[in-house]
């Protein structure tokens, strides 16, 4: 048993972090910290500074512009990059159509989009979820009909995360009418500004707008979009949603959270006491590290398996239901421990510019947003049934 | 980053597991755990030939293990077995008398020969040793002792008493042979007693010994914790395959998302718990370790008694008989807690001892 990384894990550990205290700008740390809102330029240059590292697409191969790194090396860098206040990339172009492109893309399809997606020519949107397919994603609707080198797309898709930055979207779309369910599904490559698509904001329940939904009306794309094959795209979908999985347990929000939670505590009183004293505040809070530092030794046995290739499926789940119950825990505390003030809802609140600082009115609209957690990326029920299903495998 | 068991302790693990497999059931725990003397005699004897108490206690002083994963992976194997042998007081004994330079007594225990328990704990008292009210007061060269201990695990038909008391230096410890105890059965088996002391005779091991107390109770706790483990996981597989084998409304209750759900959450738990154990394990002895042990023995208490209620709840009716092997592992799970210090008490030693720096 040894729970320490190794002395090469531990000296590329030493580099992220260098390469985070020298490079990573104070003003976007300062917003991520804060839980302030990034805007389109604030991922850009965070991009562009992580791209000429050659530390941005986490999870490619080095022949496609990837850093070559296996599970533990892009878990120690996601960690650090929480720990410091680093933006957590959009995943749709990086770790989903990058992965898909290289597996499951043609040699042009490759040649063209991979570089455009690290220069960040290229921002990807997902368009997976419609208004009645959710959890249920395999009945989704959205038809592709084939007119002689075109498709023709009709219908709608949603939730579609920071699609107001994107200019093009990966979709889910129906190629036929008969045969199962899975089976008639392809993946279409859409430029957003295609006749057709208009792309509408969603308020959130914070006052903010973080996803969008899509209409398409009569939207022509050539068949060279296509990735894979016709009615194969359910196969790439699942691939690609594994690839949602990386830093699932989100363990680096959490013990920033938590130290922040702390600072807090250290600054306010509460009914005559310190919050840190405080018996209720301080039992909680003593709880919630418990329970952190357990998830943080699960993440690693989780991670170590994965290593030696012994991981079963449902690490992940595990990770993502306990993760957000952490994380949706530590934010009802901060909430909480704000008091009053919470009520506050703060000025300013546009989705391009957001220069308040994280004060005490976020604190309830941070709670709120993120309640997202326990419902994307498979909600915690979804995740629920997939361990059920391994457990009560006859 | 390794998380397999070491060879040995591989091998000390399947050991104690085929013994306990091969000599132990539920029917021969029970019957043993609620009458006197509250354990097997030839069970002891059998678990101090396998050498698994000389595991508890280093090279050094006399043993063949001692580190803090040897006594996890030990507690871990117990667990699982539901063993209600006196191995938590002899854990607790032999850890402040080998400290204390006591060899031929430390001998005499990991060969079976005589049995020790550890009295620390008082009616007023839990966690912290401070708040003990037990005194030591030399006269004419002989020291006498004065209080009530109680909780003194596998106290009952020990052959000595090792007795924490308040000297004028701090917390000391004494030496009391053939002890007069009020004994009694746990309510989930095994023995334990209090201690009644008038002016009570004693031979002084210490003047000053919080050092090594807090050491051995820390030891004790995540034995308790990695012991909660083992006995999680037995109860999770009967629950689990009961789950899979009882059917009602034509189909069995492994059909049901309600208690599939339910059965899930149990599992993350153990996960956590398994997990928890290993961080107090990796931290003891290095600086703030003991907050990892208050963290393991917090979410653990708490833990166990998810699993103990649900488990039950999960069974029905027949997770409430005595009869059940289920009931007595979600007796034990909600007992651990309460002892060494319950999950409230390890919370209040996490805010005492402060905010650990978490990035460093």
């Amino acid at each position: 048993m040894d729970l320490e990384f190794n002395e090469t894990e531990l000296a590329f550990r030493d580099e992220v972090r260098a390469f985070m205290r020298s490079e990573l700008p104070e003003d976007i740390s300062r917003k991520v910290i804060s839980g302030n809102e990034l805007t389109r330029d604030d991922y850009m240059r965070w991009q562009a500074i992580l791209n000429a590292k050659g530390w941005l697409a986490t999870t490619w191969e080095e022949e496609y512009g990837g850093p070559g790194w296996d599970a533990v090396q892009r878990h120690i860098f996601s960690e650090e990059s929480a720990l410091h206040g680093a933006p957590r990339m959009p995943p749709f172009g990086l770790a989903m159509m990058g992965p898909v492109l290289i597996k499951f893309g043609t040699e042009e399809q490759k040649s063209t989009l991979l570089p455009r997606i690290l220069d960040g020519s290229d921002w990807w949107c997902q368009g997976f979820s419609e208004p009645g397919a959710g959890s249920d994603l395999a009945s989704m609707k959205m038809r592709a009909e084939r007119d002689g080198d075109e498709y023709v797309l009709n219908g709608q898709k949603t939730w579609t995360t920071l699609g107001q930055y994107a200019n093009k979207i990966f979709c889910l779309v129906r190629t036929a009418s008969e045969g199962k369910p899975q089976a008639s599904i392809s993946f279409l490559l859409v430029d957003l500004d295609t006749p057709g698509v208009e792309m509408r904001p969603i308020r959130l329940i914070d006052g903010g707008y973080e996803v969008n939904e899509v209409f398409f009306t009569d939207v022509r794309v050539p068949v060279e979009n296509l990735v894979g094959n016709e009615n194969e795209g359910w196969t790439i979908a699942k691939y690609l949603l594994t690839h949602e999985r990386t830093n699932i347990a989100g363990v680096g929000f959490s013990i920033m959270d938590l130290e922040r939670y702390k600072t807090l505590a250290q600054e306010i009183k509460r009914d005559g006491m310190q919050l840190s004293d405080h018996p209720i505040y301080a039992a909680r809070a003593a709880a919630i590290e418990a329970d952190l530092e357990a998830l943080r030794i699960t993440n690693l046995r989780i991670l170590a398996e994965t290593r030696d290739g012994s991981a079963g499926g449902v690490g992940s789940s595990m990770l993502k239901l306990k993760g957000t119950q952490v994380r949706q825990e530590l934010q009802d505390l901060y909430r909480s421990a704000i008091g009053p003030r919470a009520a506050t809802l703060s000025s300013g609140l546009s989705h391009n510019e957001m220069s308040v600082p994280y004060d005490a009115g976020q604190a309830a609209q941070v709670y709120f947003l993120h309640r997202k957690l326990s419902i994307f990326g498979g909600s915690n029920e979804i995740q629920r049934n997939i361990v059920a299903k391994e457990m009560f495998r006859d | 980053m390794d998380f397999n068991l070491s060879e040995d302790h591989q091998l000390l693990s399947n050991t104690l597991n085929r013994f306990l497999g091969d000599n132990y059931d539920i029917e021969k725990r029970n019957e043993a755990g609620f009458t006197a003397p509250y354990h097997l005699q030839d069970m002891w004897n059998g678990l101090a030939e396998l050498g698994v108490i000389g595991a508890l206690v280093s090279e050094e002083k006399g043993g063949f293990g001692g580190s803090a994963e040897d006594i996890s992976v030990v507690f871990e194997e117990l667990g699982r077995s539901l063993c209600v042998e006196p191995m938590l007081g002899t854990l607790l004994a032999l850890r402040v008398l080998s400290d204390h330079g006591q060899d031929e007594r430390v001998e005499q225990i990991i060969s079976g020969e005589s049995r020790a328990a550890l009295a620390v704990y008082e009616p007023n008292m839990s966690c912290d040793l401070s708040a003990m009210e037990a005194t030591a007061v030399e006269q004419d060269g002989v020291w006498r002792l004065n209080g009530r201990k109680s909780a003194i695990y596998g106290a009952p038909g020990s052959d000595f008493v090792v007795v924490a008391a308040k000297t004028e230096s701090g917390t000391g410890l004494f030496f009391l042979e053939n002890p007069v105890l009020i004994c009694a059965a746990m309510v989930d088996g095994g023995g334990v007693a209090d201690l009644v002391m008038e002016n009570t005779a004693a031979e002084c091991l210490a003047l000053d010994a919080e050092t090594s107390l807090t050491s051995a109770l820390d030891l004790g706790r995540i034995a308790l914790c990695a012991e909660a483990v083992g006995a999680m996981s037995a109860l999770q597989d009967l629950t689990v395959d009961y789950l899979k084998q009882r059917k009602q409304f034509g189909t069995t209750l492994s059909s049901f998302q309600a208690l599939q759900h339910r059965a899930v959450n149990m599992q993350i738990e153990i996960e956590q718990c398994r997990s928890i154990v290993i961080s107090a394990v990796g931290q003891f002895g290095q600086p703030g370790g003991e907050r990892n042990v208050s963290m393991a023995k917090n979410l653990i208490g708490r833990a166990g008694r998810l699993m103990s209620e649900e488990s039950i709840q999960l069974h029905g009716g027949i997770g409430m008989t005595w009869e059940y092997p289920g009931a007595h592992f979600a007796k034990r799970l909600v007992m651990i807690d309460h002892q060494l210090g319950d999950q409230n008490d390890h919370a209040m030693r996490l805010i005492a001892t402060g905010a650990k720096q978490l990035v460093d």
